[in-house]
């Protein structure tokens, strides 16, 4: 027994290490990614990549436990719908080493282009979920999914959402790990998937759900606490901020956590229902515990008033707080509480969107871009990653976003809608290896016209600088042959390819310029290291006698190292990256670098 | 239990200061829990830091109005979490305020003075340290959240001394940046106990 001061996601990766986990993939995504990072970090005796995109990671994952291995699966919720074609598929054959995949929800969203609700995907998959309302506990948590899935021979889905993943608590480590002695693979027809085995297996699925609702009904985190005539329902972190709210309120009633909504056990659900009046079911993101209780309460036929999402007696929206479920609470126990006044007279804050860092690359890019198309009519498809920030005022230069991937695909969509636009598509250097690839055949295959922008910053920037195919670095420390995104773009056929530096800008908008006038796809890499991984360039600084006060530099590049100061700019010497890009712009030559 | 929240802007260090007081208190015997905010924010953005150090802590997320000390990064996002502070609480905030380009582009003249003023006039127990000697003297402005962490400690609101604080910086940051840190904690400290 040990305490150590843990992250979630660090809490899961070393419970997941004392599971005796032997092979774990995924794809970085907020707030998942610390969790594959700290099993890279904690422990060199285990396989870890991260994979090209979520769905290689499943089936890399599945190929280890189609061996005996446990393995482990990280990613987003979004990534789950990438990875969600061999996941259904899995669901049908299952496994035989335990296999958790780890799915993060992020309720608000805070990092995220959804709020679905991973444990749906369970419900459609037919996979057990597990929650975790604690870092600590989801250090043992992830343990008792290995045992379930080895026990059920069935892959298993783990749903912590961000204030689990992203909060620090102590927590106590074990000494003993959990020892796999992997048979290795085993040739037999079960591991091919064919319609008369689906359908074999899909009967043997649905004989598995009740008793695994049975099962989970004696599980040790689904519980049943307190007395009454009235009960609240809750799991994960809103399980937490409803304790928090019955302490402060002195409130009592039957309390009913459910660690595994699905499938959802029931026994222990209907022990909690029996005289009851009245449940407020309070959960994130869908009201999943509220459908199965009324669902419950009508097979049994119970006249217990079931309120939440579905009666709006909770926000069925963004983020629960302590305060939004005190006040569900209070109302429901009919316990006053003194609601927080707002604070008179603020005075007006500054709003402060998150921007591209002080000399990034993906400035000088899109700005190349703009420039180069001035006065003319095109469109600007984005992707996922920090150059999604390219949306930001001065730049604007993000039309369209809508997953990964997607960007160099709706730009082809919108050319057969209005061919008389250039359309671009800009696309990082991690997502193009991601899902970008088909695209770019596609455009190739079909001969649409678009500009494609490639945006290689060497790292996966937004989630932390992870490395990816073309970094020629790998989790297990390794040297790999890094993939020289120019020369994909020659074997898929892409006719126009050149690379600029984007510093670069009169050189950078021509070669835009040329790009544009090309019919089919052409290409155009921009090749500049992210400023975490770059080594910076001395400072730039403003010589104020020649600034005349224009602010052209500010409202042409947005650049956040430079700020306003009296009637004229000034450079903030512990931002600036001397990336040069403002000097390039200013009209007065008043911006210069180290000499 | 003692609630703490950490405000500033994505890229300050907020981070390391919430981990490095959770730990402190961790070592002393005391249960703690913390939310932060990683991802998209920090590019820039607002990020908070929840602190919680107790008995028994069920939420990570400090309830508004119970904060008992709030560490402002920057005088406007100390403005922007008044509303976590209890009545008795204290605020510690660093007087350089960051503008950000939407200010710039807006002209809506941003001006973290303002903030001063309306925390002056609001917070009963408020500590404005000057960070800019601080920064001179250590040969970085990247010590910002170690400089805040040493008032605060100084002033006593988390319930744990600066040796002890000390001790965390020595066992838990890399080598090279000890000096410079612990240089910044007493430095930071030391405003402190003059206000
Ligand atoms: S050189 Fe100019 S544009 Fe580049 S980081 Fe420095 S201030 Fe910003
Ligand atoms: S982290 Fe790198 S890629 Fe992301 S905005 Fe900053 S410089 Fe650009």
């Amino acid at each position: 027994m040990a305490l150590e001061l843990l992250m979630g996601n660090q809490a899961i990766a070393l419970g997941a290490i004392r599971s005796g986990v032997g092979v774990v993939t995924g794809y970085p995504g907020t707030p998942s990614t610390e969790i594959l990072e700290t099993v890279a970090k904690r422990n060199p005796g285990i396989y870890v990549e991260w994979s090209v995109n979520e769905k290689s990671a499943l089936e890399v994952a599945s190929g280890a436990a189609f061996a005996g291995f446990r393995t482990m699966v990280t990613m987003k919720q979004v990534g789950l719908n990438v990875a969600s074609d061999p996941l259904m598929s899995l669901a049908y054959l299952g496994v035989k080493g335990g296999m958790v995949i780890v799915v993060a929800d992020d309720p608000g969203p805070i990092s995220s282009q959804t709020e679905q609700d991973t444990r749906h995907f369970g419900i459609f998959a037919k996979l057990p979920v597990f929650d975790p309302s604690s870092p600590e506990e989801a250090y043992l948590m992830i343990g008792d999914a290995f045992e379930y899935s080895e026990k059920y021979n069935t892959p298993v889905l783990f749903r912590p959402t961000t204030r689990v993943c992203h909060g620090y608590a102590t927590v106590d480590l074990e000494e003993k790990r959990f020892e796999v002695k992997a048979e290795g693979f085993i040739k037999d027809p079960k591991w091919a998937i064919f319609p008369r085995l689906s359908y074999l297996n899909h009967l043997k699925m649905e004989a598995r759900q009740p008793v695994l609702s049975e099962d989970f009904s004696s599980y040790r985190y689904n519980s049943l606490q307190g007395s009454g005539k009235k009960g609240i329902a809750s799991g994960g972190i809103s399980y937490a901020y409803t304790c928090e709210a019955l302490s402060n309120l002195k409130g009592e009633c039957k309390i009913f956590r459910v660690a595994t909504p699905h499938p959802f056990p029931e026994k222990l659900a209907l022990e909690f229902l029996t005289g009851l009046d009245e449940v407020l079911v309070i959960e994130e993101l869908d009201p999943v515990i509220e459908k199965e209780l009324v669902y419950l309460c009508g097979k049994h036929h119970l006249p217990v008033r079931i309120m939440g999402k579905l009666t709006k007696h909770i926000q069925n929206a963004g983020e629960n707080s302590v305060e939004s479920v005190s006040k569900a609470v209070s109302e429901f126990l009919r316990i006053p509480i003194h609601p927080v006044k707002p604070s008179e007279d603020m005075p007006a804050l500054p709003v402060r969107p998150p921007v591209l860092c002080a000399g990034c690359p993906h400035r000088a890019s899109f700005y190349a871009v703009k420039q180069a198309m001035k006065g003319r009519k095109a469109v600007f498809s984005g992707d996922i990653g920090c150059y999604t920030l390219g949306n930001a005022k001065p730049l604007d230069m993000v039309d369209t976003c809508l997953c990964m991937g997607a960007g160099i695909t709706i730009a082809q969509g919108l050319h057969r809608a209005e061919p008389d636009a250039v359309n671009f598509a800009f696309i990082g250097d991690s997502t193009f290896f991601h899902t970008g690839i088909p695209g770019v055949i596609n455009a190739v295959y079909n001969e649409t016209d678009i500009v494609l922008i490639i945006l290689d910053n060497s790292t996966t920037a937004m989630t932390g600088h992870q490395p990816h195919p073309g970094t020629g670095k790998t989790m297990m420390g390794n040297i790999s042959e890094k993939i020289k995104i120019s020369e994909v773009l020659k074997a898929l056929g892409v006719k126009h390819i050149t690379t600029m530096n984007p510093f670069n800008l009169q050189d950078s908008s021509a070669a835009v310029e040329e790009a544009a006038a090309n019919k089919g796809i052409s290409a155009v890499i921009f090749k500049s290291p992210c400023i975490a991984v770059a080594d910076p360039a001395p400072v730039f600084s403003v010589d104020s006698d020649k600034c005349t006060g224009c602010k052209l530099c500010i409202k042409e590049l947005g650049c956040p190292a430079i700020v306003k100061d009296n009637n004229k700019v000034r450079i903030d010497a512990s931002l600036c990256y001397g990336c040069s890009i403002c000097a390039q712009v200013c009209p007065f030559k008043a911006i210069g670098g180290a000499n | 239990m003692i609630n703490c929240i950490l405000a500033g802007v994505g890229g300050q260090g907020t981070v390391l200061a919430s981990k490095l007081i959770a730990q402190t208190a961790m070592g002393k015997g005391k249960n703690v829990r913390t939310a932060e905010t990683i991802g998209m924010a920090q590019r820039g953005g607002c990020v908070v830091s929840h602190v919680r150090i107790g008995e028994e802590i069920h939420s990570p997320l400090v309830p508004l109005r119970s904060a008992d000390v709030i560490i402002g990064f920057e005088p406007a996002e100390a403005v922007r979490s008044l509303p976590y502070l209890k009545e008795e609480g204290i605020v510690i905030v660093s007087q350089k305020d960051i503008k950000p380009v939407t200010d710039s582009l807006a002209n809506t003249n941003y001006e973290g003075t303002e903030m001063l003023d309306y925390l002056k006039s609001h917070v009963k127990r408020l500590i404005i340290i000057d960070v800019e000697p601080i920064f001179a003297a250590c040969g970085s402005t990247r010590v910002l959240n170690i400089a805040l962490l040493g008032a605060a400690a100084a002033a006593g609101v988390f319930d744990i001394s600066l040796a002890e604080i000390e001790r965390t910086i020595e066992h838990k940051l890399p080598q090279q940046f000890i000096a410079m840190n612990l240089k910044a904690l007493r430095a930071g400290a030391k405003t402190a106990i003059k206000e």
